[in-house]
């Protein structure tokens, strides 16, 4: 059981959904990365979503693409990302997840990956590029470490895709808001609720729903569809960007764009009848 | 997926999950394709109608004495289009178009497959957008123009490298937010399964016409054929009817660059380690922590950090070998093969044409060599004849 079983129960009592902002380690740098953790802790997100930066990632729309980028060039290595991740735990007890691509985790050594997740606290892990049908090692080096892991589900997913991806996903599923990449979008897709609607059947773990996620509307719009909660990443990412000269503008830019998106979470109340 | 897409450990089909349904669907359209005459017949008329196959087999008297041996040329250069890239864009063409889809996108490095994407895009009507790292789009122009011509829309990316692997990168981004009406046409024979499979089986009519050429005129099958490796789609469509026999040496040969100890090259095969990018696990250059490495050759086609599964997977089991040409070997090959048998190869073609005249000990008078010479050089002439000149 990681703290990510956790996580819809404590939202929920709170009459919310899960806010959990995406941020890619090393962007701009890993001490500044670790500095904006603790910012988007304080901004009261619920989980922490952190990217390891790679150098070919064809999920990922332009604005990751960039933070990947600065990340890679102020030398992020995966070792150092579980160091900084390390550093996090030092203030945080939130659930944390890495969204990596395969290559990264092969390359570490797949048992020895997950058994250094685990030791510096990361509860569930994501790679982007693996599905399923592939992730047998996967799932035995996360099983023996006790981390959950996570796979992706769209709308485009078959009945009989879902009940793959049921079979062997933990923790939560991250539910693509629409066909793409990652990136901010002008609005939700209209067959966001019908999609939740079927991977509510399919699935019973907490649906956390990103892609395209982007401002407080798309928030509240995503929780209405049914979401359990929603991961932000583009919108966070880019107040890195337009910030990269003032660390303390920054710090501050990405606090406030996280608490407003936090803040949007709150469920409407049941509806009753009007006096 | 029906098929696991495996070779030996290699392959499979690394991608989001968005595109998997449409992998799922492309491995059924390929499989329902092969066993329906009426696309095969389709196909077979178009690649001898409109693109003139069979290709010649030609006897080249300069290779063969030089080799002290029979080395032929396996003409793909006079391919319509100008490389083996047609053979493959024909296939995958009338599988877009069977699918119902009305858009086709590729990748392209030197622009070849661009350009056989975008020929068959007006061929069969569909519209076409090819993806080109912006350093290859100024440093292929023609190319860039051809696309236009045939009517497609040629999109410069400037990501990374600017260069083949980040046209790829873009090109299955576009495809994950266009998946519903567009079908992306891999030009290699790497990618997620079913591509390996799909573009190796397009392209194994070049091995199927050697075999029977070769076997028509000595009664015997050839000693060995040769053929260059960026991603590997000509060399697995010359080597695939030969897998099973065991006589025929299978010789890849891969860009070596500035030499393999330089660390400016694309020999994949012969200094790569498991790794996986664009959706298949199979040999990668890349650094210590998996981020992919930047490859370097003269012949964009061949500048490739990935290499294609099967091709990993004959390396391992020894069924083909593979070896290197550096750069200035390609191009003293390239000038080589232009004075002595008026024959203009792309710098593609030149590092197996420059593989094989290292091999001057290693036949016998009545041994048979086949050389795939995949393109021809026109795309490069501005390219190559600055780089001679500077080594004047």
């Amino acid at each position: 059981m990681s703290r990510f079983s956790d996580l819809i129960p404590t939202v929920r009592a709170q009459g919310r959904g899960a806010f959990v902002p995406f941020v890619v380690l090393g962007d701009p740098d890993l001490a500044t990365s670790v500095a904006l953790a603790r910012a988007l802790c304080e901004a009261g997100s619920d989980a922490l979503e952190l990217g390891f930066p790679f150098s070919d990632p064809p999920a990922d729309g332009p604005v990751i693409q960039a933070a990947d980028v600065r990340a890679l060039q102020a030398g992020t290595t995966p070792p150092a990302c579980f160091e900084a991740i390390e550093s996090i735990r030092g203030f945080t007890q939130v659930p944390i997840s890495l969204l990596v691509y395969y290559n990264l985790v092969l390359r570490f050594g797949i048992d020895a990956f997950y058994a250094r997740a685990a030791e510096v606290g990361v509860d569930a892990v994501l790679i982007a590029d693996l599905p399923p049908e592939h992730a047998g090692e996967i799932l035995t080096a996360a099983e023996a470490h006790g981390v959950d892991p996570v796979f992706l589900a769209s709308e485009l997913s078959t009945p009989v895709r879902l009940r793959r991806i049921a079979e062997v996903c933990r923790g939560y599923v991250y539910c693509l808001a629409r066909v793409g990449v990652t990136g901010t979008r002008n609005d939700l897709g209209a067959a966001v609720g019908e999609s939740l609607a079927r991977f509510r059947e399919a699935f019973d773990l907490p649906l956390l729903l990103g892609f395209g996620i982007s401002s407080p509307a798309h928030v509240r719009a995503a929780l209405a569809s049914g979401a359990d909660g929603v991961i932000v990443g583009s919108a966070i990412v880019r107040q890195i960007e337009a910030h990269l000269q003032d660390p303390d503008a920054m710090r501050r830019a990405v606090h406030d764009t996280a608490r407003a998106l936090r803040e949007a979470t709150s469920l409407p109340p049941t509806q009753s009848e009007p006096c | 997926m029906i098929h696991d897409g495996r070779f030996g450990r290699f392959g499979g089909f690394y991608v989001a999950e968005p595109l998997l349904p449409a992998l799922e669907a492309l491995e059924q359209a390929w499989l329902d394709a092969r066993e329906d005459s009426d696309f095969q017949a389709t196909f077979r008329a178009l690649l001898s109608d409109y693109a003139g196959r069979p290709t010649p087999l030609y006897r080249s008297p300069a290779l063969s004495e030089t080799l002290g041996c029979t080395v032929y040329l396996k003409r793909e250069d006079l391919l319509h289009g100008g490389a083996h890239k047609t053979n493959n864009t024909l296939g995958q063409g009338l599988l877009a178009r069977k699918m119902g889809c009305r858009r086709l996108i590729a990748e392209t490095g030197a622009g070849q497959h661009g350009v056989a994407t975008a020929m068959v895009g007006a061929l069969l009507g569909l519209e076409v957008r090819v993806f080109m790292g912006a350093l290859d789009v100024a440093r292929q122009a023609p190319n860039v123009q051809r696309m236009q011509l045939f009517g497609a829309e040629v999109v410069p990316v400037e990501a990374g490298a600017r260069s083949l692997k980040d046209a790829i990168n873009e090109a299955m981004r576009y495809w994950t937010e266009h998946i519903r009406d567009t079908f992306y046409v891999f030009g290699t024979a790497a990618g997620p399964h079913p591509y390996p499979s799909i573009v190796r089986d397009f392209q194994r009519v070049i091995g199927e016409e050697i075999r029977r050429e070769v076997l028509a005129r000595h009664g015997r099958l050839p000693t060995a054929v040769l053929a260059c490796v960026g991603g590997g789609s000509n060399a697995i469509g010359a080597f695939a009817p030969f897998l099973d026999d065991a006589e025929v040496a299978l010789i890849g040969v891969e860009p070596g660059g500035e030499g393999l100890d330089s660390g400016k090259h694309g020999a994949t095969l012969s200094r790569g380690e498991l790794g996986c990018v664009h959706g298949s696990l199979s040999l990668l250059l890349q650094d210590s922590h998996g981020q992919v490495q930047e490859a370097h050759s003269i012949s964009a086609g061949l500048d490739y950090p990935g290499v294609g599964p099967e091709h990993a997977h004959l390396r391992q089991t020894g069924r083909a070998i593979y070896d290197s040409a550096t750069d200035d070997e390609a191009l003293r090959a390239f000038a080589w093969l232009c004075r002595s048998e008026g024959i203009l190869p792309a710098l593609e073609s030149s590092h197996a044409v420059a593989a094989a005249l290292r091999l001057t000990e290693r036949f016998d008078s009545d041994d048979v060599v086949v050389i795939n010479l995949s393109g021809r050089g026109d795309k490069d002439l501005a390219h190559a004849m600055s780089a001679l000149e500077a080594r004047r």
